[in-house]
């Protein structure tokens, strides 16, 4: 039984995975005043993106470098749409999400379809168990018996919270976020931070979608992300934009996924689309605010005009 | 006397507007300089490329004798000058440590943390240098509004700056808190630092500035002192002409009560209760004021009132209507006028042409439509009318209302709710952002409805303006009516504790239910 319980955690531990990344992602994005929707987007296409790398070089590590890059890229594409041009984030954000759908369609019919016999796929990251660390009982087996991404989230989820709260450049990014032209008004440069931010984001966005190809799965499947981003979106606004916090929403809506999957094995009998469900539901219960409402930084989506 | 800052022959052109025409100007040392001007007379701009916001398209800055030049705040900042904006540059979620902070970081020993501890300890150290009490740690928004300018103050004087510029700091401030704000100033200047010091109300200038310039239109009309000046003179500097500072009113006759207010209790957007338990009336022929520093729920208020907000207790006759079952236009077609405290978002559609916000209350009633149908040119008769009669500056009626200026807007406002048979009159700041000129008119025109008979709750963050026209004089704090009396008792030493909410146990009450 407590062997059960233990096994459950470490799989709520690994699906909480994409959505902590993708909620980190958003923290960033919108502490400084830009609203990201565009995470599953760039989650998709790093995951894509990683996996062509993955099978054609074979090498794992340059498919996740590539795959960061990614998300990166789409990032600044989004950080340029919304800063420079203030066109309207939220339509920046979905273009960047069907233009996702889209490319990845394509490139996996042209390079990981069966019919363009692409090369064998070099498989996922090893599990890299801590040494010590993964002898605790309990702890052990749910934390620290993981593969690189899903450390890469626990250590990120600590370091989110001590930039943004211990640094001068968090103390200057949630100020942008907030109140953008008392920024401006001490000499802080307001696009500057923004573009800084929602592109170092968007490097945490593809590594979230390197966790699908490079760690979870091996290959690509289309439309594999299936809507993480917006669940981890969720995650954030429920976690009161705080690193923290997100992880706890992470891990509650991870929950939910690996004991869906759980059920699924065990139980037969329910049909499994009720089953997975369950997440997307219990997103839109958090979404609908059922659980206090959260006050997002006072200048979130809102373009700078100087002057 | 040593030149701190000197601004030669700045031009600054906007499109369609020159705000600045060759300015000159000179800050001395250790002196506090006002600044005066109507709104768009050119104050803001000058000051805001005085701290780098803006570039000059033309002149030159000097700064201790050196000429610079300023390509964003920062190389203000760099030079010394800081400055105190009218709406705080302050974040609210944020420590006023932090705010303080905020761009020129405290650093831990290895340069890569905030030390937060040691910033708390400047600040208590600068806020103290200067004879003020600021708590480092507490959070901004939790501070009255005159605390949040100290914090403002002190961020300036944390980046060592030697020239202050504050942007009409009074606005929001009680008389006792601006005196306050006053004698900082002095010891401030009396350290050395030079302060130019922005605003439109005179008697302040007169009590605490040492030479006081005088901008109109974009350009700069003198330099004068307070020895030399006068109240009088300093507004007709102002507007280039003789303006009448005191209202001209006869003794109110009050009549029979038309509006009363009962233990009205009203939430702000936030669900917050602004408005707690506000109890007061107004007779026909009389001004009620009702004084109170802003947001002390004066805007939900008048909002509840017109029927723009749900009313959350207690309850409001107004001529007969029991306001919050009723719809806005039932208000309206009872005779209610209302001079809203936005007149952009609530008071006109700027994208529309004159004409047709001249009928905004009216247009769905004859003659202005037939049916479904506009009346275009009754329409433009009625505009063409009401644009002579009320003196409304506009190239044509057909002009985008957005393109007039201040006092025009508001004239229009006050054209269209006085051609409708008007039986109570609700303005709220009626003359908040406008003209000396256009303010003397729409005084003259609530008395004129006054005398006509109708009730007026005149609601204004303006003493002067609540003590020159009201009859009795209601202060507002904390969302209730904490005292209403007659204009005649009505002191601003006496009005200005109130608004602080202190209440003098001895003062003669005039109790709502005792009339």
């Amino acid at each position: 039984m407590l062997d059960t319980i233990v096994g459950l955690l470490a799989s709520t531990v690994i699906a909480a995975t994409p959505l902590a990344l993708g909620a980190y992602c958003g923290i960033f994005c919108e502490r400084s005043g830009v609203v990201n929707i565009g995470i599953e987007g760039m989650m998709l296409t790093a995951a894509c993106i990683s996996q062509i790398v993955a099978q054609y070089s074979g090498d794992l590590r340059l498919a996740l470098l590539t795959g960061i890059l990614t998300g990166g890229i789409l990032a600044f594409i989004h950080a340029v749409i919304s800063i420079r041009f203030k066109a309207e984030q939220i339509i920046s954000g979905t273009v960047i999400n069907i233009l996702a759908v889209g490319l990845t369609g394509h490139l996996y019919q042209r390079y990981l379809a069966f019919s363009a016999s692409p090369p064998q796929s070099p498989g996922t990251f090893p599990k890299v168990p801590i040494p010590l660390l993964q002898d605790i009982p309990i702890l052990g087996p749910i934390f620290f018996q993981h593969q690189p991404i899903v450390y890469a989230m626990l250590i990120l989820t600590f370091l989110t919270h001590f930039i943004l709260f211990y640094t001068p450049w968090g103390l200057r990014t949630r100020a942008v976020g907030e109140h953008p032209r008392a920024a401006d008004t001490v000499g802080i440069n307001v696009y500057r931070v923004r573009y800084i931010n929602v592109t170092l984001a968007g490097l945490i966005a593809g590594l979230a979608g390197c966790w699908f190809t490079l760690e979870w799965v091996g290959t690509f499947n289309l439309q594999m992300t299936s809507g993480k981003g917006f669940i981890a979106l969720a995650a954030m606004i429920f976690g009161k934009w705080s690193p923290f916090g997100s992880f706890a929403a992470a891990v509650i809506f991870g929950f939910a996924n690996a004991l869906q999957i759980n059920f699924q094995l065990n139980m037969p009998n329910i049909p499994y689309q009720f089953l997975t469900m369950a997440p997307y539901l219990l997103t839109m219960i958090v979404l609908a605010g059922v659980i206090g409402r959260a006050i997002p930084p006072a200048a979130d989506g809102q373009p700078y005009e100087k002057g | 006397m040593t030149l701190a800052l000197e601004a030669r022959g700045i031009t600054k052109k906007f499109p369609g507007v020159l705000a600045n025409d060759h300015v000159d100007f000179a800050l001395e040392k250790g002196e506090i300089h006002a600044m005066l001007g109507q709104n768009g007379a050119g104050k803001t701009t000058l000051m805001n490329i005085l701290y780098g916001l803006y570039q000059p398209d033309e002149g030159h800055i000097l700064v201790h004798g050196e000429e610079v030049r300023f390509h964003s705040p920062l190389d203000a900042i760099m030079n010394g000058i800081g400055m105190v904006h009218q709406h705080f540059m302050l974040i609210p979620v944020f420590t006023v440590a932090e705010n303080i902070m905020l761009g020129k970081e405290v650093k831990s020993a290895r340069g890569m943390l905030l030390d937060r501890q040691r910033a708390e300890e400047e600040v208590r150290a600068l806020s103290q240098q200067y004879g003020f009490s600021l708590d480092p740690t507490a959070l901004v928004k939790d501070l009255p509004v005159g605390t949040q300018q100290r914090v403002e103050i002190v961020k300036a004087l944390y980046r060592q700056a030697d020239i202050l510029i504050l942007d009409e700091p009074t606005a929001v401030l009680t008389p006792q808190e601006a005196e306050e704000l006053f004698v900082i100033m002095r010891s401030l200047a009396a350290q050395g630092k030079s302060i130019i010091f922005i605003t439109h109300k005179l008697k302040e200038v007169l009590a605490v500035a040492d030479r006081i310039s005088v901008m109109r239109s974009g350009q700069m009309v003198g330099t004068t002192t307070p020895k030399e000046a006068t109240e009088a003179g300093l507004a007709e500097m102002m507007v280039r002409r003789k303006v009448i500072l005191k209202v001209d009113k006869k003794p109110a006759t009050p009549g029979e009560e038309i509006m009363r207010a009962e233990d009205l209790q009203v939430l702000d957007d936030r669900r917050h209760p602004v408005v707690n338990g506000a109890s007061f009336f107004v007779r026909a022929g009389e001004i009620l004021g009702i004084a109170g520093v802003q947001g002390n729920g004066q805007t939900e208020l008048v909002e509840a009132l017109t029927g723009l907000r749900p009313i959350a207790g207690g309850h409001i006759l107004l001529l007969g209507h029991d306001v919050g079952r009723v719809r806005p236009r039932q208000i309206t077609e009872a005779g209610v006028a209302h001079i809203p405290e936005d007149r952009h978002k609530h008071g006109l559609v700027l994208s529309y042409p004159v004409a047709d916000n001249l009928v905004l209350c009216t247009y769905y009633l004859p003659p202005f439509a037939r049916g479904p149908v506009m009346e275009e040119a009754a329409i433009r008769e009625n505009a063409e009318a009401l644009i002579k009669k009320f003196d409304i500056q506009t190239p044509s009626p057909f002009t985008p209302t957005g393109s007039l200026s201040g006092g025009n807007q508001q004239k229009l406002i006050v054209a269209r709710e006085f051609s409708r048979p008007v039986k109570v009159l609700i303005a709220s700041q009626p003359t908040r952002g406008i003209d000396v000129g256009s303010i003397e008119f729409v005084h003259q025109q609530i008395v004129q409805r006054r005398d006509e008979g109708c009730g007026v709750l005149l609601v204004s963050s303006e003493l002067d303006e609540i003590m020159s026209l009201s009859d009795r004089i209601a202060v507002m704090y904390k969302g209730r009516i904490l005292e209403t009396l007659p204009a005649a008792e009505a002191t601003r030493e006496r009005l200005g504790l109130l608004m602080a909410g202190v209440k003098e146990e001895t003062a003669t009450k005039e109790e709502v239910h005792g009339a």
